[in-house]
């Protein structure tokens, strides 16, 4: 993964806007941020990111590189599209956050053991295996990401919700044996497969 | 106009009948307004109510016409008798919309409604119908001062109107800056690009224009006269002097650049390759005719980075630059950065701003900068070090904090300012702006007993109202247009010109039927004074807020009719009370005071006097009523033009009279004002300051009369005004010089 660092650092040289605007999706956006400062004003954990929206685009347009993909920032964004909603240039400024994430994590230079990544790749890989979540597995297997002791005591503080939700039938502890799965799952792989084709090429990972 | 016979009619529509008792007002009007004729009508302002009117003036002779029916503001069409002095009474907004309909109200609205009345009766027998003096001048053409974009569009405007222009230009060619420009911003959509300046077909319709005549390489050296009948000296280089005749004036002597040397640690003059956004354009039009791209000046190496360095000794707090903002530069950045992005996207542009100012369609043209590559960093540039091979910009990084940012450029532009070409500042004395380092040189030249050019604005611009009439100015039939009254773009200067010659095509027009120009378009009347009582003191020729006055050879006040705009300001300054209008004057306004009923000290019914600008205070006031504001049945309110016209007789006779308050109501004055007549609410104020001694002298308290400045959307603060004055005067008790009168 870090020779595509290496690569796309040769590439680009100085020029971080233009790296951004061809690897990030909706990055071509970048640009046309006037700095008005409304998504930083908006943004419900906005107090808490290290660099809101309206900085990251600017650290994007100074060539910070090493600051904007390292940066625990964009991890942070919750989705919840009041910054879209707001921009006054209509930059879809969630789905930059998470096109810099995921470059930043395609590019192996994401944050290590960032909660939202951390969690996001138990999600996907939870649900590559039989091309659904499976919420017993995924739920248990965040509780103890970080060991038995920790595992056992995350599970007991949530134990009533996940009573509840058994009661109401949102969880099936048959799920834990297997657990069903697609009734192609081989159709479903392959066209997961052909999707990251197409990005890489779209975005130039290809070897 | 033979014999004066006046004629009251009493309206009864609106409510008026019921409210009022209207036998009682003609009873009024009869016996204490000697009206020579009294009519009722139950709905004065219907075609039967005119016709009786009508029918009045022509078959009984009627030549005086008082009118009690609403608000002098209110159905001017209908009670339009051009052939003979009007008053009104205001009895509608001003009295029975303004006043409770409860019995216990019933005797203070009759009485209000009863002395305006007897008022609307006195003043309109001290009215004589104006004349107008067509006498004035009959000259239509314009002259125009300055051949730069604004002065070209001011030329091919009143042409294509079909008047005369003169047209003068300091330079060899016409153009100004506008003609040095590569390309300039767009007008219209789309707002993409930028596009050609269209200069030079400017110059060829005037070139073909018989109707334009251009005189290149001279100035004014002498303008003399007054709407309809300037007189122009124009000094041509070649020593020549050519006289013209002209209507009014349109100066368009525009601006001129903020001298980059001043700003050295911006790179200013060290280096170059630090320009100002002038020195680009240069840079640009000469890279066009050499048909290749925009090089280094230094060494003509390959231009690879390029920064705008924005407000450059502009919005400057520290005193030793402009103060202000020009308002065209960020988008001139944007432009010449484009100038380098279309040709090759591959250079980078950096426009470091602190607040991107676009105004029209700037934000469209913004975005397509934004589109093609254009880097807008906001910060605050703090040295320019100009280097062997380009620039080192360094800056403070406002959204990053980062206050050591720093970018190479091989070029630096500066976006300074306009400086205005205003000419010699006339609030200086001449002795004063002798001893100056850089002597200004005049414009205009103006043979006025108040100063050669144009007064001046904040920060040398040239004069403007600029609250509510950007165009005019305070020397009537001369008007200021484009960047030498207030810094701006090219497509307002194209504006702004058009604007200005079409108030400059209205003037001529005024002055031919001897009428006033703005804000009291059409009036006939003028002031007139009387020799034998004038102790030439020039308290007017100084203080005429437009110059209108001179002093002939016996230093006697030479009025200069088209030049006034009849305000007033002159009669309310007179000492001795020798100015007045046909129909406005010292005694219009002191017979109405005088007519009031003045009840006895024991009545419990004090009598505030309001003195309200018709401008701002009576419309609100106004307003008030047809909102249904309610306010003391004890003011009388007299209209007057401007409250520069009052004299302050009225307010000694008032107190005289039995008056229990004089309250004055006019428009917000100083640097911020809303006066009409720019001076008259200030210089009226000053005048009240003094009043105090007079008050003092009449054993009075100094709260007898009290000065307010109000605006036209007072509408709940001027009643609560006049309650509270009300209040005031119950607290201090009634006058002690009722009866005496």
């Amino acid at each position: 993964m870090s020779d595509l660092n290496t690569q796309a650092v040769e590439r680009y040289r100085n020029n971080f806007l233009k790296e951004v605007e061809e690897n990030v999706e909706e990055g071509h956006w970048v640009k046309m941020c006037m700095q008005c400062g409304v998504c930083s004003g908006s943004c419900p954990f906005g107090p808490h990111w290290e660099h809101p929206p309206q900085e990251i685009f600017m650290m994007i347009r100074a060539g910070k590189r090493d600051e904007v993909l390292a940066s625990d920032s964009m991890w942070m964004c919750t989705s919840c599209y009041n910054c879209i909603v707001r921009c006054p240039r209509k930059l879809p400024i969630t789905h930059i956050m998470h096109g810099l994430a995921n470059y930043a994590h395609r590019l192996g230079i994401a944050p290590k053991g960032q909660p939202t990544r951390e969690f996001a790749k138990l999600f996907w890989d939870n649900m590559m295996k039989k091309g659904r979540v499976n919420e017993m597995k995924l739920t248990i297997g965040h509780y103890f990401r970080n060991g038995i002791g920790a595992g056992i005591k995350e599970a007991m503080a949530m134990k009533d919700v996940g009573l509840g939700m058994l009661k109401a039938k949102r969880l099936n502890p048959m799920e834990l044996a297997g657990g069903h799965g697609l009734k192609d799952l081989k159709g479903f792989h392959a066209m997961v497969a052909k999707a990251k084709e197409i990005e890489d090429r779209k975005k130039g990972f290809v070897k | 106009m033979s014999e004066m016979k006046t004629a009251a009619y009493i309206c009864k529509g609106c409510g008026l009948g019921e409210r009022l008792d209207a036998a009682q007002l003609s009873k009024v009007a009869q016996k204490e307004g000697k009206a020579n004729l009294v009519r009722e009508h139950d709905f004065l302002c219907s075609a039967a109510g005119v016709q009786m009117i009508r029918d009045d003036i022509e078959k009984e002779a009627v030549t005086h016409v008082a009118i009690a029916a609403c608000s002098r503001r209110a159905k001017a069409e209908a009670f339009w008798f051009p052939t003979v002095a009007m008053a009104r009474a205001n009895l509608r907004e001003g009295v029975i919309w303004s006043q409770p309909d409860t019995d216990e109200a019933r005797e203070g609205t009759q009485e209000m409604a009863d002395d305006y009345v007897r008022m609307a009766c006195a003043e309109v027998k001290r009215m004589k119908l104006p004349a107008g003096n067509t006498e004035t001048g009959h000259n239509k053409r314009l002259l125009v001062v300055g051949g730069g974009v604004s002065g070209m569009t001011a030329a091919i405007e009143a042409s294509n109107t079909g008047y005369q222009v003169v047209l003068v230009e300091k330079s060899g060619s016409l153009g100004g800056w506008g003609a040095r420009l590569w390309k300039r911003i767009p007008f219209q959509e789309p707002l993409k690009d930028p596009v050609e300046t269209g200069v030079t077909d400017m110059i060829d319709r005037i070139g073909a224009d018989p109707n334009i005549k251009v005189y290149l390489n001279a100035t004014l050296a002498k303008t003399t006269g007054a709407p309809g009948r300037f007189a122009a000296e124009i000094a041509v280089e070649s020593g020549s002097v050519a006289m013209e005749e002209v209507g009014a004036i349109v100066q368009a002597s525009g601006f001129g650049t903020y001298d980059i040397a001043e700003l050295p640690e911006l790179g200013g003059g060290k280096s170059p390759d630090v320009v100002d956004q002038a020195g680009l354009e240069k840079l640009a039009v000469e890279a066009a005719a050499r048909g290749q791209p925009i090089r280094r000046p230094s060494d003509g190496g390959e231009i690879r980075t390029v920064a705008f360095v924005q407000c450059a000794g502009q919005r400057d707090d520290t005193g030793r630059h402009l103060p202000y903002c020009s308002g065209f530069c960020c988008s001139t950045s944007i432009k010449q950065a484009m100038y380098f992005k279309d040709v090759n996207p591959a250079v980078d542009t950096v426009v470091i701003y602190t607040d991107l100012r676009v105004p029209g369609s700037g934000e469209d043209f913004y975005r397509s900068g934004q589109e093609k590559g254009v880097t807008f960093t906001k910060g605050k540039v703090t040295g320019v070090e100009p280097g062997s091979k380009g620039c080192t910009v360094k800056f403070h990084d406002l959204i990053l904090n980062d206050k050591d940012a720093a970018i190479q450029a091989d070029l630096v532009v500066l976006a300074t300012g306009q400086v205005p070409n205003s000419g010699v500042n006339v609030d200086i004395p001449e002795e004063e702006a002798a001893k100056m380092e850089v002597k200004p040189v005049s414009i205009l030249n103006l043979d006025y007993r108040q100063g050669r050019d144009l007064p001046q604005l904040r920060h040398g611009f040239t004069d403007s109202h600029f609250i509510c009439f950007p165009y005019e100015t305070r020397r009537t039939g001369i008007y200021a247009a484009g960047p030498v009254r207030r810094p701006m773009d090219m497509a307002q200067a194209v504006e702004d010109a058009t604007g200005a010659t079409l108030k400059a095509i209205q003037a001529v027009e005024n002055a031919e039927l001897g009428r006033a120009a703005h804000p009291r378009s059409g009036d006939l009347s003028f002031p007139s004074f009387r020799r034998d009582g004038c102790t030439q003191c020039k308290r007017c020729t100084v203080e005429c807020p437009f110059g209108a006055i001179d002093e002939d050879e016996q230093r006697y006040p030479l009025f200069n009719e088209s030049r006034c705009r009849r305000c007033g300001t002159c009669m309310g300054a007179c000492p001795v009370r020798v100015i007045s209008f046909e129909n406005y004057s010292v005694d219009t306004v002191g017979s109405q005071i005088k007519a009031v009923d003045m009840p006895d000290e024991f009545s419990e019914k004090p009598r505030i006097l309001l003195l309200a600008c018709e401008n701002d205070a009576y419309p609100a006031l106004d307003m008030a009523g047809m909102n249904r504001i309610q306010y003391s049945a004890f003011v009388r309110v007299i209209p007057v033009r401007c409250l520069g016209s009052v004299n302050t007789i009225w307010i000694t006779d008032a107190l005289n009279s039995g008056y229990d308050g004089v309250m004055l109501m006019g428009c917000k004055h100083g640097d911020e004002y809303q006066c009409h007549f720019v001076k008259g609410s200030e210089l009226a104020n000053y005048r009240m300051s003094k009043i105090d001694d007079t008050l003092k002298q009449l054993a009075l308290e100094t709260e007898r009369v009290a000065t307010y400045e109000v605006a036209i959307t007072d509408i709940e603060r001027v009643p609560q005004l006049i309650n509270n004055y009300a209040a005031k005067i119950n607290e201090i008790g009634l006058s002690p010089l009722k009866g005496f009168a």
